[in-house]
This record gives C-alpha cells, structure tokens and sequence, in this order.
C-alpha cells in the first residue's frame, strides 16, 4: 500500500522525521518497502494567470501569451493546445530550475521573445501526463509557489503489507498503528450521517447472504458528474498510486484509501428493477469496466439487477452500470463480502483490484454505513445531488461474531521469554484498540475489535504484545534441553564422503534443474515419461527428470559452448518416476566424463578418457564405500551398445556405466568421448562394519598364466571359473596383461593372469598349488576353450 | 732398502694418479695384493740376519701401511666424487609443474549447506530430508495454509494436479518428521525448493534450510540467541542482527531476521533480510499431534543461495544454476 506521508500525519503527527517515521512501522511489522518524492525537485516554480492569448505571428501551433505571476505580466509563448485566456497555471519565471535540472532563461521562440514557461504535470515531475498544461483551479492564488500551494513537501511511502494485516490498507489503520507506537491520539475526520432529502430506496435482494452478510445501499439523486474532483483530493490520489477518474470514481476510491472500505456507484437508470446479490449463474456473461468480457463461474458472487449481473461482487464493476458524466442519479454500494468466499476469484478472471485485495484479506465487517455516510458527504460536496435513506441488508448469523480471546500472563511470559508488566500490557492492547473486557485471575480477555480479523487465538495476542514492545527489546538467552545422543550408523557413509571422493578424482560438483527439457531427456530416456508440471515455467523445464544426465548433458553442452574441453562433472540428487499411480523419488549419483583424463602436462595426458578410467574411478568409490560391485554388459537406450554395463550389487541393479550413443551426440552437438554413469545412492552407501580377521604369518605364493580365448569369452567368465577352481585360499587375482594381434588368429584375445594363495595357518606346499593351478587351466580349457599361450 | 723407499714413493705416485676406483684396486693388487712389489720385499727377509729381520719387517710393515692408507683416502675421495656425479647427473628442475589429476570441486550450494549443517549438527540438530514432490497437505494445510489463503499468492507453486505440487519451502519434512517422531525435536531440513518465478533475482528451484526445535520450555528469546548465533558463526563476523515483526502462517510471534551490511567506508551499510523465524504455530502442532500447551518451539528458514551469495560476493542468483566450469571452480 501506497500512501503520502501528510495525509498520514494530518492523523497522527509524532515529532519524528520522514525517515525516524518509516524505519518505526518497518520494526512494526509494516515493511517499508520504498519511498519516493511526491513531485520532482525545481524551485522558481509558481501559480501563474494567463491574461491574453494572441497567435503567433510565424507559427500555426505557438500562441503569445501575457502571463501574470501577481505583480507584473510578462510575455510566454507557448504551443500547449489548452492555454487559453484566464487559465491558472504552474508558470516557471525566468530563473526557475525545472526537475533534471532544466533552467529556464529568456529565449526567442520564432522571433518572440519568451520569459518563462507554463507547465505540465509531467514537466514538473508529478505525473506522466503530456495532456497539455496543468490547469489549476481557479481560486488558486496567483503568485504563490506551487511548492507551498501542492504541498509537495511530501514523500509516497510504499509498505509491503504481509497478507494478516488488512487493518493497514488504509490511512485510517496506519494512523492507529502509528498512535499506538508512539502513544499519541489519533485524530480522525468528523463523519456525521447525511440525511435523507426524498424517500427514494433502492430495491436490495440479498440472495447468498453468506458471501454477503451485509450489503449498504443509497441513491443519490440529481448529481453532476462534469464537476471536477477537487485539486486536494486528485492530489491525495495521486500520491496513493492512484488516477483520478470522474468526481464518483474518485470519492469511492478517496474513501477506501481513507477508511479501507471498498465502495462502488452504479448509474440507477441501468440497473433494471433492483439489487440482488447472488452467486453467477455458471456461463453468464459481463462486459466489466476495463472493456474485457469475461464469462462467470457458479462460484462468483455478482451484484446483479433483475436481468443480468452488473458487477463482480468486491472485483470490478459492469461497464454498462458504470458512471459517465451523463448520469443523474447514483447508487452507492457499501458492503461486507465474506473473505473466503472472495478468495482467488479476482485471480481466476485475470484481475487483482485494491477492492479485491482488501475484501480477499477482510475488510472491517461495521464499517460499511460511516463509509457510505462519507462518501456521500464528500460526494455532495462536489457534485451536488439529494441523498435517500441508506438501506442495509445484513444477515446477523452470516456475518463474523464480535470475538473475546483469553490472554494469560504466564504464556505471554513464556512465549516471549520476558515477563511483562501488567500496565504496559494494557497499554499496548487497549492502544490497539484491543479492550480488555474483563481482568481474569491469570490474565486479560480482550474483546477484538471488527477491525482486526487476523487476531483469534491467544498467539495473536502474545505476537502483538510482542511486537509494540519491540522483538529487539526481548531478551537473548540459550536454549536448554534434552542432549541425547543420536544414532550413527557406521556401516553407511555419509553422502557427504562420496562426494568429497569425486572432488578428489577431479569431478566438479553441478547442481541442476530437477524439471528439465522433455526433449532432451526423449532422447536419453525415450522408454520413461517424465511427469510433466502443469504450469511450468518454460517449454524446456516441464517435466521432471528421470534422470540426472537429462540435465548433466545439458551441462556438458553448456560448458563446450564456452571453449572447455575437459569436463568431468558429477551431481547428487532425486529423480522422479512414475510408478503407477505412485511417484517415485529416488535418490541419485550420476557423472559425466569427456576430454583428457588428466589434465595436459609434459610428459602425456592428452589421452582421452575412457570407459576403464571411469570404471576404475568407480570401482575406488565402491572400496571407499566397502561394497561389492559387478559390471555386466549390456544394453540402455542412450548408450553405445558395445560400451555399457549395468552394475549389480548381489544380483541387483544399482546403476549403469557407459558411453553416449554416438547418435544421441549428434543429435544434442557435443564432442568427444562422453562417458557417464548413474547410480541408486540408497543402493550404495551401506557398506560394512569392519571385521578382525588374524593376519597369515605363512607366506603368499604366486603363479602366472596367459591364455588364449575368443574375444567373445569375458573376463567375468573367466575370473568366475579361475575363482572356482582356486579354491577358498586364493587371496587375489589380477590382469596384467590383455592382448589382441594377428598373430592370435582371428576373433581371438590373449589374457594374462596372476593368482595369489596363502594359507591362514600353514605354508602352502608346492604340490597343492600346483594342482589348484592346473585345476584352473584345465577348466579354462575346458569350459571356454581356453589355450595356453606359449 | 732403498728400493723399498722407492717403491713406496711410486706407489704413492700411482695412488695419486688413480681416477677410478678400478685402477686403485690395480694399484693396490699391484703393490699389496699376495704377489705385490712391497708384499714381495718380504722375501728379502730371509736374507738378513736374525738381529736385523724385526726392523726391515717393520720397515716393510709400514711401506704396506703407508701405501695402503693412501689407496683407502684416495679410495673415499674417489667415491665421494662418484656419488656426487651420480647426484649431479641425476638433479631434475623442481620448477616444472607436477602431474596427475585436478582437484574439482563441490558446488557453492552444496559447500554453504555443508558448512550450515555443521554448524546446527554441533548443537545437536540433526538432518532431516522428505520428498520434493509434496502433496498440498504436508506443504501448506497442515503449516496452516488452507485453501482460500491469501498467503498461498506468497507461494507461486508448481502443481502436477491439483492436489499435487513440488514443495515451496522444506517445513514440510517438519510435518512429516513431527508425524512420524515424538517431541523433543531439534532438526534442520535443507533441500531443494521450488516456486514459479524466474527473473534476475529468482531462479525456479533455489534451497533452503528450515530449523525446528521443540522442547517443553522454549521462548522468543531462545530463537533470538540461536538466530543470532547462527549468523555469527556463518559469518564469522561479529554482525549487527535485528528482528523484524511479520507474518507466516506456521509460526507465532513471526519475524523476519536482518543483518547490518556493507562497508562504513563507502556508506554502503544497510540491513539486508536473510531468515525468517517464528514460534510455531498452535495449528502446527495440533496438526502433528503435539500438545500445544506442553510443548512450545520455534521455527526457522533461510535461502542458502542469498547466505552463499554474501558469504562469497556473488552477483547473480541464476549463476548458480547454469553450472559453468569457470563459476564452479572458484569454488573448490
């Protein structure tokens, strides 16, 4: 909410500056969120009269003007379209200094010599208006500046009000706010009732008296609505953030900046038969006051005649019941709309009214008729016009019921952790206007006033005792409390640990979206459908990842674009999958892998890297993890074919390790070898509590063997069968060497193995390795037709 | 004798003309060695009387001596000097740069949020996660935000339907850590979150930590200190901190926490909002099956990109997200 500071202070006027004022209702709770000047800075600037307005002799669109600043007339020769004889205008002398520092000195427009300038409101930096000349009324008094005649010794002060504090949305609230805050009467403008000259009601129906308990209703006979709203009013208006419109409009919306009630006028000759307040009948149309149609729901309240509604009830009016300045008679509307009922319905047309903010937050439920009383005053007071009798529907059970609430001194003392003397209590409540009703042995009830909607519990109170105290007055002391342990599990390492091994292998941590591209991730995770946001920010973050590569590669692409050629890149984090009915939100650890495994130095490290680096960077993870892992071939839609492997971890699937599919490279434009893999977290990181076996004193023997077998045959197989065959005291077996040539013949490999043996308890003698080890070769031979190699 | 005189002369001359190791064993075989010049002098012993034999043997013994202490000094002066050139030859420029793999890095969120849960884990917090996709009752019925309330316009949310939506804050896994435990609780819950808003200072998923301590005497000014506290230790600094009223619909008194920043010298000091804190709400716990008049707590919540980006200076939030290797390197 936007208000000027003077209009505040003709309420409430603490001995405390601009500044020392907006930081005060900041502490309260009422966030100053910016301020600004009520008009741009100049000086010379003063009310001037246009005496005469001659043509001008060598131009179509300037006029010579004799201008009178209340002691001597000089000659100005303007090209505004609406100068004309007697018109009382900002008129810059000879002199002044115009907002952005513009001087204005003697000059010769076409030949005729100019003494100043008259002004627009957008010269002087009071609004964007380019309207021509800003036309003062015409007792202002010539002469004086317009400084001191504006009164624009004032700033716009804008709060950021937090969505419980409705009672705020107007002068009348931030005055009682600032009163109480620094414990000075509030002075409020004397609202009288107006009485009734003719007997002339308007028929009110009130259909769904529980989204409207209350309705106000008046006619206003016989106004004249081509009377100008008063400069003190349009100024007030102004500064509030708001245009002035037509005398009707702008006394409505002077009223609810004012009190903070919402008001509405209808033009009477459109409204056919009488008021009913009903809910939309779903499919009825409504051209409203900003010329859209929109086409209401059932759960709309309307005001409506008896044909058709003509308005959105506390949104916006019909443009059809709308005042012009052809209408004669009004009807004024003041009424209590049910805050939930109001809740989301400007948002669902589109809109966000300040009558719907307020009505949306709660609008002081007794406050319709002294607002109705003073917008008719006000009204009266510029266009004229013959007031009825206000009618008033209200249905009692409908409307909120005065509260009473129970506020105990231990708990206010508990909560705040002070214990506050009863007086100042009293004083801050009874400032609020929150009266205490009746002293109780441990403690006050209050009755809540209508005003405060928000409060209904005892926090509510606490919270505003708290608050006019001061949050920055209460005591800092140390919590106190239960100090048990809590459980550690050791066998399961924190996530903590395996990121800290990926930084130490070289990978860069990335965070990315969980919603991605559904187009990329098609590419990477074609047989998965990505649950998809019903209201996503961007086609390219709309649906959520199923897995982690959708964004990582995103990040590769990135990052190639920006001339890196080695990326290894590794993220943490959930991916979503449908499962059913069910949504399931698994925990991951994914990499990616392209460009040289070392970074460039003089002796190589201008090999890429490969599927085995990053195999073995994993297999490392999987010891610091202490866990059991095997690579299996296999096949995943975006990878290559020939490069892939899925992970078991006793038979079941914890992840995959491959490379790209060259394909689905292409098609996303990276470079390089990318390797990537991903992994189930929760499958990962238990490992084991170590276990003390002895140490063998005996020694290790060790024994090679090369063999020759078809490409085709694995190192699983083989490693499965040599372990077999080794019996339970082979402590390690190891590669050495993989070789493939011409001189193998045809489909053929050679692998290279050492095998380790030790016994716990005694030496292993010669002849019992000897028949292991010729037990392995034998079932290579046999099994995998296996040959030794010579 | 004068003939042993001489050979001792030439042999030292020869020791002294040795460079290597292998012409000094020569020398010393040459004259010491079983069939040696001075060894063979012994020989001539037998030739002189029983009177003179001790003293030429004697003579003989110290020509041997003398040879052989000149061979030894000439021998570790030679392998002195063959150590040194071997060092010599094998000295490397220290200079040139080492091999092996680069250190990465971890991502700035992720070292803020580290450094946080440490923070609250040394007072005994412990770290509690829950789903990203959350239903609308654990993300706002339950925190006390019904339907129709206007609060739910704070929370731009991303809904999957309409009773489906991916979290705005991570009180949620409060709800849920309260529904599955008993009081007492003192937990952080740091996580992803996520709201539709993206312009120069909001990014569609940014983190947060939320805190929640609930004991059967809790206060206001327990949150103080513990707030205050927490920004210290983060900042390291000695920080101006104030609260401010305001309002969330989970907590009771609320406020929202600013810092004293910026530099005296520029008069860029100003106060920056960076938590918001409260009591929790009685709503909170009736929905969580805790009696609100045993038990109270408070409740805390900060973004870990706005502590990360004025822990570290960084400009601009989106940065985070678009994961450029040169950004994420300075963070290592």
């Amino acid at each position: 909410m936007k208000f000027s500071e003077q209009w505040l202070r003709e309420w409430v006027n603490p001995s405390i500056d601009s500044q020392a004022l907006m930081d005060q209702i900041t502490m309260a709770g009422l966030e100053v969120d910016g301020f600004e000047p009520v008009a741009g800075e100049f000086s010379g600037v003063i009310v001037g009269e246009v005496v005469s307005v001659e043509a001008h002799p060598d131009a179509d669109k300037l006029r010579v003007c004799q201008v009178s600043n209340g002691e001597e007339t000089v000659q100005v020769v303007c090209g505004a379209p609406n100068v004309r004889e007697g018109l009382k205008v900002p008129f810059a002398e000879v002199g002044a200094v115009l907002p952005g520092n513009f001087k204005i000195k003697k000059a010769k427009l076409r030949g005729q010599p100019s003494q100043g300038m008259l002004c627009s409101e957008s010269e002087l930096a009071l609004s964007e208006s380019h309207d021509g000349l800003m036309e003062l009324p015409d007792d202002a008094p010539v002469g004086q500046s317009m400084v001191d005649y504006l009164k624009l010794n004032d700033i716009a002060i804008d709060v950021d009000l937090t969505p419980n504090r409705s009672d705020c949305l107007s002068i009348k609230g931030l005055a009682r706010e600032v009163g109480v805050l620094n414990s000075q009467v509030v002075e409020a403008p004397e609202i009288e009732p107006v009485e009734a000259v003719h007997s002339e009601v308007p028929a009110i129906r009130v259909e769904a008296p529980e989204a409207c308990p209350r309705y106000l209703g008046r006619v206003l006979r016989n106004v004249n609505l081509k009377a100008e709203t008063p400069l003190w009013m349009q100024e007030k208006l102004r500064r509030s953030g708001i245009r002035s419109i037509d005398a009707a409009v702008d006394v409505t919306n002077y009223v609810m900046l004012e009190l903070g009630q919402p008001l509405h006028a209808f033009d009477r000759e459109e409204i056919s038969g009488g008021i009913v307040v009903r809910m939309a009948k779903a499919g009825e149309k409504l051209v409203l006051l900003d010329g859209q149609e929109v086409e209401l729901t059932a759960e709309t309240l309307v005001i409506a005649d008896h044909d058709k509604p003509i308005a959105i009830a506390g949104v916006m009016g019909g443009e059809h019941s709308g005042v012009n300045e052809k209408t004669q008679d009004l009807v004024l509307e003041s009424a209590y709309f049910e805050p939930i009922a109001m809740a989301g319905k400007a948002r669902h047309y589109g809109l966000h009214t300040d009558a719907s903010h307020r009505f949306e937050r709660g609008v002081d439920y007794e406050l319709a008729r002294e607002a109705m009383e003073r917008a008719t005053r006000l009204l009266m007071d510029i266009v004229g016009g013959e007031p009825g009798d206000i009618v008033e529907v209200v249905s009692w059970e409908d409307l909120p019921k005065a509260k009473t609430v129970d506020l105990r001194e231990k708990r206010l003392a508990d909560v705040l952790g002070l214990a506050i003397d009863r007086t100042t209590v009293e004083e801050i409540l009874s400032r609020l206007g929150l009266r205490v009703e009746k002293l109780l042995k441990d403690g006050w009830r209050i009755s809540v006033p209508s005003f405060r909607p928000d409060i209904s519990i005892e926090e509510d109170l606490i919270e505003e005792v708290g608050r006019i105290y001061g949050y920055n007055n209460l005591p800092v002391t140390e919590p106190t409390g239960s100090l048990g342990l809590s459980v550690r599990e050791e066998a399961v390492r924190p996530l903590s640990a395996v990121r800290n091994f990926f930084v130490a292998q070289g990978y860069q941590e990335a965070i990315t979206y969980s919603f991605v591209d559904p187009k990329v991730q098609q590419l990477i995770d074609p047989d998965r459908e990505g649950i998809a946001l019903a209201n996503p920010i961007s086609a390219d973050l709309s649906v959520m990842r199923t897995t982690l590569w959708s964004g990582l590669i995103k990040t590769v692409q990135h990052n190639q674009n920006r001339q890196q050629p080695r990326i290894r890149l590794f993220e943490t984090g959930l991916r979503f999958v449908k499962d059913g009915d069910q949504i399931d939100q698994q925990p991951m650890l994914a990499g990616v892998v392209v460009g040289n495994q070392t970074p460039e130095n003089w002796t190589n490290g201008r090999r890429a890297s490969d599927f085995f680096d990053v195999k073995g960077e994993l297999e490392s993870l999987f010891q610091v993890l202490g866990i059991e892992i095997q690579f299996r071939a296999s096949q995943h839609p975006a990878l290559h074919p020939g490069q892939t492997a899925e992970l078991l971890r006793d038979g079941e699937s914890v992840g995959w390790l491959g490379t790209l599919h060259p394909q689905v490279q292409k098609n996303l434009e990276l470079n390089g070898t990318i390797l990537m893999f991903e992994l189930f977290l929760n499958s990962i990181v238990t490992g084991y509590v170590p276990n003390f076996k002895d140490v063998s004193k005996f020694p290790e023997v060790r024994r090679d063997l090369a063999i020759i077998i078809g490409s085709e045959v694995s190192f699983a197989q083989v490693e499965e069968i040599a372990r077999k065959q080794a019996g339970e005291h082979l402590t390690d077996m190891r590669v050495f060497d993989v070789y493939e040539g011409e001189s193998l013949g045809e489909g053929n490999r050679s692998l290279a193995l050492s095998l380790f043996w030790q016994h716990p308890e005694r030496t292993l003698n010669e002849d019992e390795v000897h028949t292991l080890f010729n037990g392995v070769i034998d079932s290579l031979k046999e099994e995998l037709g296996a040959t030794l190699r010579s | 004798m004068e003939n042993l005189e001489q050979l001792v002369q030439d042999g030292l001359s020869a020791v002294e003309a040795a460079d290597n190791l292998q012409a000094l064993d020569q020398i010393r075989v040459e004259y010491l060695g079983k069939k040696g010049s001075i060894t063979q002098q012994a020989k001539t012993l037998g030739k002189l009387s029983a009177e003179e034999r001790p003293a030429a043997g004697q003579k003989i013994n110290e020509a041997k001596g003398q040879v052989e202490q000149a061979i030894n000094a000439r021998r570790s002066d030679l392998e002195k000097a063959a150590i040194e050139a071997k060092l010599a030859s094998e000295s490397i420029d220290v200079t040139l740069p080492g091999r092996g793999q680069d250190l990465g890095g971890l991502h700035p969120v992720t070292r803020t949020l580290q450094r946080i849960e440490e923070i609250f884990a040394r007072a005994g917090y412990s770290v509690e996660q829950g789903p990203e996709i959350e239903d609308d009752y654990h993300n706002f019925e339950a925190l006390n935000i019904p339907g129709h309330h206007p609060a739910r316009a704070m929370h731009d949310t991303f809904y999957f339907n309409p009773g489906t939506l991916l979290r705005t804050h991570t009180s949620p896994v409060q709800i849920r850590t309260m529904e599955a435990g008993k009081p007492p609780f003192r937990m952080i819950c740091p996580g992803r979150v996520y709201r539709c808003d993206s312009d120069m200072t909001h990014t569609p998923m940014f983190h947060q930590v939320e805190g929640l301590l609930i004991e059967k005497n809790v206060s206001f000014a327990d949150l103080k200190s513990t707030v205050e506290e927490f920004l210290r230790v983060f900042f390291e600094r000695d920080l101006k901190v104030r609260f401010r009223p305001s309002y969330f619909p989970f907590t009771e008194p609320s406020a929202e926490v600013d810092i004293e920043w910026g530099r005296e010298a520029d008069g860029s000091i100003k106060w920056l909002e960076v938590m918001g804190c409260g009591m929790v709400h009685p709503k909170v716990f009736e929905h969580c099956g805790i009696d609100a008049e045993e038990y109270r707590g408070f409740a805390f919540g900060l973004g870990v990109e706005r502590l990360a980006m004025l822990r570290y200076g960084v400009k601009d939030l989106r940065m985070f997200f678009e994961n450029d290797l040169r950004f994420l390197r300075q963070f290592r």
